[in-house]
C-alpha cells in the first residue's frame, strides 16, 4: 500500500507522540488524551498537495492592496512590514479566491494548471 | 484601518486545516481574531470549523483553544471566563484576555440555543461567534433553522415532492438582541472592514455580545470555490443577509446596498438553488422575495430608517 504524504506525516507525528511514553509507564504517566500541548502543530501539515490549479502572482502589477492576503481561507499570502512578497503554496489548496478578489483593473494573480509546473518541477528535482 | 497594517499583526490561526479549498469560515476566523487585542482563548463547539481545525495531532490554532461538544460552546465558556474571574479577584491572573465561543448555525441556531441564551442572560463577558454557513455542513448537508427557504439539502431534498426546504430562516440576531445584551451584531465575511469594526465593538463591551457572520460553505451551497467572497457579498446585496448592529438597545443598519439586487440574482450562482428555476416554482420564488423584501421593511423600521 503506497501512503500519502498526508497520512504519512499524521502516523509520523503519532509516532512521535508515542515515543515519549517510558515502555512500562503507568497509567498517571500517559499523556493526557484529546489534548494537543503545543498550538499551531497544522504548520506541519502541507494541505497544498490538494491543489490542481496555481495562484501565480505578478509582483510588477500588484498594488499591495492586501485583499489576497485577506480573503484566502489558507494563510498563503506573504506579508512583511506591510508589503506582499509572495504567495507560499505550502498549504494553498488551488481555491482561486485570491485571484477573484484581487481588483479586476489590477488582475496581478493568475490561476494556472499545476500540470503547466510539472516540467520545471521534475527538472528541479534531476538537477537535486 | 488598512489592511496592509492589519497583516502585520501576527496570525493566531494557521494554515494547514483541511477546511474544503475555497471554505469561508477561515476567513471569518481571521478577521475576528486580527481585531483581538488580548491573550484570547477559544472554545469551539463541534462542526466543520473544530473538526477541520483540529484533527489530532494537529492544530490551527495558536492560542489557548477547548472543543466543546455540540451543544455547549457557551457554556464551557461561560465557565472559563467565570473561572478567570475568580483566579483575576484572587489575585492569580492580572492579564487582560478575551474569550471567544465560536458555533455553526446548527451549533449555535438549534442545538446551542439555550446554552447561548443561558450565557447571554447571566451576563458574562465573551463574544459569541455563530459562524453561519446555512446548513448542518460536517454531515453532509442537513437543513438548520438557519437555512434559506427554497434551499435543497439532504433533508429538504428538492424533487416532485419538495421544492427545498419550506420554511424561512428564524431571525437569531433579532433573538439575541432580544436578551438585551450590550452588543449584538450580524456581519458577513464578504464585508471585512464592517465585521472587524463589530468585531472591535464586541471584544470592547462590557459584557456578553454576539456576532452572526455569513460565512459561505461552497459545497453545501454548491458554488465554485473561488466565488466564496462573492457568494456572501450577494447575501447582503440582495438583503436576505443585512448588516446591521444593536447597541445598548439602538438597532442601527451599517449598510444599504444602493439599488438591491433581486434575490434570484444571488440564487442563480448556487446550486442548491437550482430547482428554483424551474416553470413550476417561479412562483415560490416571487414569495421568498416577497418575504424578503417585508424582512427587510422591518429592519428599516427598527433601524429608524
Ligand atoms: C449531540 C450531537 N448530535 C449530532 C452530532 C453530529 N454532528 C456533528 S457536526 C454536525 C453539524 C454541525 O452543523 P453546524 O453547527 O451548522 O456547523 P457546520 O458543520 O455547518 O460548520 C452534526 C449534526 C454531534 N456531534 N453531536
Ligand atoms: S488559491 Fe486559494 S488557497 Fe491558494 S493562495 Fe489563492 S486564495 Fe489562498
Ligand atoms: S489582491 Fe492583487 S493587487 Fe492586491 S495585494 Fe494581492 S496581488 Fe496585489
Ligand atoms: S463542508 Fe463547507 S463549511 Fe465544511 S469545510 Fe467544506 S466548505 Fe467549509
Ligand atoms: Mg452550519
Amino acid at each position: 500500500m503506497t501512503l500519502s504524504s498526508q497520512t504519512k506525516n499524521l502516523l509520523k507525528a503519532h509516532e512521535e507522540v508515542d515515543a515519549k511514553i517510558e515502555p512500562n509507564a503507568g497509567w498517571r504517566d500517559l499523556p493526557i488524551g484529546a489534548v494537543i500541548p503545543q498550538g499551531g502543530t497544522a504548520t506541519q501539515f502541507a494541505t497544498g498537495d490538494w491543489r490542481t490549479i496555481r495562484p501565480v502572482w505578478s509582483k510588477e502589477k500588484c498594488i499591495n492592496c492586501h485583499r489576497c492576503w485577506l480573503y484566502c481561507p489558507d494563510m498563503s499570502w506573504i506579508s512583511e512590514d506591510g508589503r506582499i512578497q509572495g504567495v507560499d503554496l505550502t498549504y494553498c489548496k488551488g481555491c482561486g479566491i485570491c485571484a477573484n478578489v484581487c481588483p479586476t483593473k489590477v488582475h496581478a494573480i493568475e490561476m494556472h494548471p499545476e500540470d503547466d509546473f510539472k516540467e520545471d518541477e521534475a527538472a528541479k528535482e534531476g538537477g537535486k | 484601518m488598512a489592511l496592509p497594517d492589519l497583516a502585520k499583526k501576527p496570525q493566531r490561526f494557521t494554515g494547514g486545516h483541511r477546511a474544503c479549498a475555497g471554505c469561508g469560515f477561515p476567513i471569518t476566523i481571521k478577521i475576528i481574531l486580527q481585531a483581538a487585542e488580548n491573550p484570547v482563548v477559544v472554545g469551539c463547539a463541534t462542526g466543520c470549523m473544530e473538526v477541520t481545525s483540529t484533527i489530532y495531532p494537529y492544530t490551527a490554532w495558536r492560542c489557548s483553544f477547548i472543543h466543546t461538544a455540540f451543544e455547549n460552546a457557551a457554556a464551557t465558556v461561560s465557565g472559563i471566563e467565570a473561572a478567570y474571574r475568580s483566579l483575576r479577584r484572587q489575585g492569580k491572573i492580572q492579564q487582560d484576555i478575551d474569550f471567544i465561543a465560536f458555533g455553526g448555525d446548527g451549533g449555535t441556531y438549534d442545538i446551542g440555543l439555550q446554552s447561548l441564551s443561558g450565557a447571554m442572560e447571566r451576563g458574562h463577558k465573551l463574544v459569541y461567534v455563530c459562524y453561519n454557513n446555512q446548513g448542518y455542513m460536517n454531515t453532509g448537508i442537513q437543513r438548520s433553522s438557519a437555512t434559506p427557504r427554497g434551499a435543497n439539502t439532504t433533508t429538504t431534498p428538492a424533487g416532485t415532492q419538495l421544492p427545498g426546504k419550506p420554511q424561512h430562516p428564524k431571525d437569531l440576531t433579532a433573538i439575541m438582541a432580544a436578551h438585551d445584551i450590550p452588543y449584538a451584531a450580524q456581519a458577513s465575511m464578504s464585508h471585512w472592514n464592517d465585521l472587524y469594526r463589530k468585531a472591535k465593538k464586541a471584544f470592547a463591551v462590557d459584557g456578553p455580545a454576539f456576532l452572526n457572520v455569513l460565512s459561505t460553505c461552497r459545497l453545501g451551497w454548491a458554488t465554485a470555490p473561488e466565488d466564496t467572497v462573492d457568494a456572501a457579498e450577494g447575501a447582503v446585496q440582495c438583503n436576505v443577509w443585512p448588516l446591521y448592529e444593536v447597541e445598548q438597545g439602538k438597532w442601527k443598519l451599517t449598510f444599504k446596498p444602493k439599488k438591491p439586487l433581486p434575490v434570484a440574482d444571488w440564487m442563480k450562482q448556487q446550486g442548491r438553488f437550482k430547482h428554483l428555476f424551474r416553470a413550476d416554482n417561479s412562483q415560490l420564488l416571487e414569495s421568498i422575495q416577497q418575504q424578503v423584501d417585508e424582512n427587510w421593511q422591518r429592519l428599516l423600521e427598527r433601524c429608524g430608517e
